[in-house]
């Protein structure tokens, strides 16, 4: 992997104005963390927001203090199809994240201690209001594109709902328009296995100097689960065993199961991913739903937007499958949108997103480069000398 | 402006200045960039292979990905939603020519048609006098790798319009290098080998 961008240095903006949430709960004031990478150009006009998915931060790109790359480090940078010698990138951790930004593990300001459970829950147009801030902060009227996958893609769609003037292109990847019954149930599963953790002390586990390792682990385990097709996972584990006799014990028999359990270890860990975070991005999702405000009529919800969409779904992905894309799509055909569809060939689930894959990089590339013509504004000597030569 | 196939001329010869077009088949484009560019059409395009699609999108068209087989359009548009539908030389490659036609008149006022003429003398020919499918320059394929699997005469195609109270609009017959004769306009079905229709529902 090439890492072209070095390290980055993370940023905080502090927000002092309050912030109104849609549960009616107000954030007095709040920090957002974020990365940008390339540089912003005179007129403002090739700014790109990255939304990050449940688990991801705004460390996108590059690399970390830790040297950690970021997490679409293979999409963003120079030459790469998010072209940072072109644009100007930026990505927040969600507000209730874990990274920086204000949620559940920073010090409440009325209590002095941290929030833990007591963090409202947010959604996602708290984010994109919250996201809002940083925009204006940052100087730019209007986003050339928003970027987001799966609960990313969700809050690019939020975005285009809410600010239709504040972007000109919305590229929506492995998303839906609202999460399904199985949706909700696997978040629930999720919630109740951190919930029901001994160590979870109904959320005030950093009170008790603990973290409910067991819990988040198996909502990772469940998690990750559905992020992988049946069919690569067949490929890469099979019924492979670890060892040659079969044990008659309930120890890891298979390499599966010896798989599923270190990626939880590692989330719950290594990544030291709060609890309380996890249960509310879950939470954000399940409420996701912006046709509920219109009848739940997606296209009438999407009547308003002015943004251009590339809608990107991934053939074995049945988190959140193509045929929730289409359904997108559907909507913003029936406005006469200028839309652009494209189903990607992978055989790794919705975890394909985030991987490399010629198509799809081929196609955010194309994408890109047309989103840069339109940046760019026609250099009237170039006009001239040709003019001349004729 | 990009060279454009002599075809795809044909049918621009066929569009109303700003109409709203679906391109089925769009490959990489041209037709439709064509279009919007002369003519200031606006519309979509629907093509299955990846490639063509990366073509597309680079041209700035907007083009949806999707399998001609997999009876979408009516899911994706309502009824009437375009001027025309167009689909060049597709028809007899789609599993089920019949009612991908029924779904085209559905989504579009107009449709634009093309493809092969399976009654071209030359493949007479070779199946009355060589006992062989027929191989030419406009069907270069083996009976056993063709993609061609619903192959038709005009007669045939006429016959099924009449049968599905389908008009023929307009109707050009050119040979493979796209230019007309007088041989063909007295005898399309034995010297055409390629045919543009233009059809829509007969109004009752």
């Amino acid at each position: 992997m090439t890492i072209e961008l070095g390290v980055i240095t993370p940023q905080t903006l502090h927000i002092e104005q309050p912030l109104t949430l849609s549960s009616g709960s107000i954030l007095p004031r709040y920090d957002l963390i974020y990365e940008t990478y390339g540089q912003l150009n005179a007129s403002a006009s090739n700014g790109i927001l990255i939304c990050h998915a449940l688990s991801g931060d705004h460390h996108v790109a590059g690399l970390d203090a830790n040297n950690k790359p970021g997490w679409w480090n293979d999409y963003i940078g120079p030459g790469k199809p998010i072209d940072t010698d072109h644009f100007f990138v930026v990505c927040s951790n969600n507000l209730g994240g874990c990274h920086g930004s204000t949620g559940p593990t920073t010090l409440n300001p009325e209590t002095g201690k941290v929030y833990g459970p007591d963090f409202p829950i947010v959604t996602c147009r708290d984010w994109v209001n919250s996201q809002n801030e940083l925009r204006k902060h940052l100087g730019i009227n209007q986003w050339a594109a928003l970027i987001g996958g799966s609960m990313g893609g969700m809050q690019v769609l939020q975005w285009a709902i809410d600010y239709p003037d504040k972007l000109q292109h919305a590229i929506v990847i492995a998303a839906a328009p609202k999460l399904s019954a199985q949706n909700i149930a696997f978040n629930e599963v999720a919630r109740r296995a951190i919930m029901t953790d001994p160590d979870f002390h109904e959320g005030r586990f950093l009170e008790h100097k603990t973290v409910p390792k067991q819990g988040l682990a198996q909502a990772r385990m469940l998690g990750h689960l559905t992020y992988l097709s049946d069919d690569m996972m067949g490929a890469k584990f099979g019924r492979e065993r670890r060892k040659d006799e079969l044990q008659y014990n309930y120890e890891v028999e298979f390499q599966v199961e010896s798989y599923l359990r270190y990626q939880g270890e590692k989330f719950a860990t290594t990544q030291n991913f709060d609890a309380n975070t996890y249960l509310l991005m879950t939470k954000a999702l399940d409420y996701f739903d912006p046709a509920s405000e219109f009848d739940h009529d997606l296209s009438k919800t999407l009547a308003q937007t002015t943004a251009k969409f590339l809608v990107i779904a991934f053939t074995t992905d049945w988190r959140f499958a193509p045929a929730r894309s289409h359904e997108i799509v559907k909507a913003l055909l029936d406005n006469d949108t200028d839309v652009s569809y494209a189903e990607v060939e992978s055989e790794h689930g919705h975890d394909a997103f985030l991987l490399r894959n010629e198509h799809y990089e081929g196609l955010f590339r194309a994408y890109m480069q047309r989103i840069i013509s339109e940046i760019t504004p026609l250099d009237p000597l170039i006009f001239l000398n040709q003019k001349v030569d004729k | 402006m990009s060279q454009i196939t002599p075809e795809f001329k044909l049918i621009s010869e066929w569009i109303k200045p700003n109409s709203r077009v679906l391109d089925l088949g769009c490959g990489d484009g041209q037709l439709l960039q064509h279009l919007i560019d002369t003519y200031g059409v606006t519309g979509y395009g629907m093509e299955i292979d990846s490639f063509k699609n990366i073509q597309a999108i680079e041209k700035g068209l907007n083009v949806i990905q999707s399998d001609l087989n997999s009876h979408d359009l009516c899911d994706y548009f309502d009824k009437d939603s375009f001027d025309y539908v167009i689909m060049t030389q597709a028809l007899q490659v789609v599993s089920r020519p019949d009612e991908l036609l029924e779904d085209m008149l559905a989504i579009g006022k107009q449709i634009i048609i093309t493809f092969p003429n399976f009654g071209h003398w030359r493949n007479r020919a070779q199946l009355l006098f060589k006992g062989h499918m027929p191989k030419t320059d406009t069907l270069p394929y083996h009976w056993y790798d063709t993609p061609n699997i619903h192959m038709c005469t005009f007669n045939d195609f006429e016959a099924l319009c009449e049968e599905k109270d389908i008009e023929v609009v307009a109707r050009t017959v050119v040979n493979a290098e796209h230019r007309r004769t007088l041989g063909m306009s007295i005898a399309p079905n034995w010297l055409g080998e390629v045919a543009l229709y233009k059809v829509q529902r007969k109004t009752p």
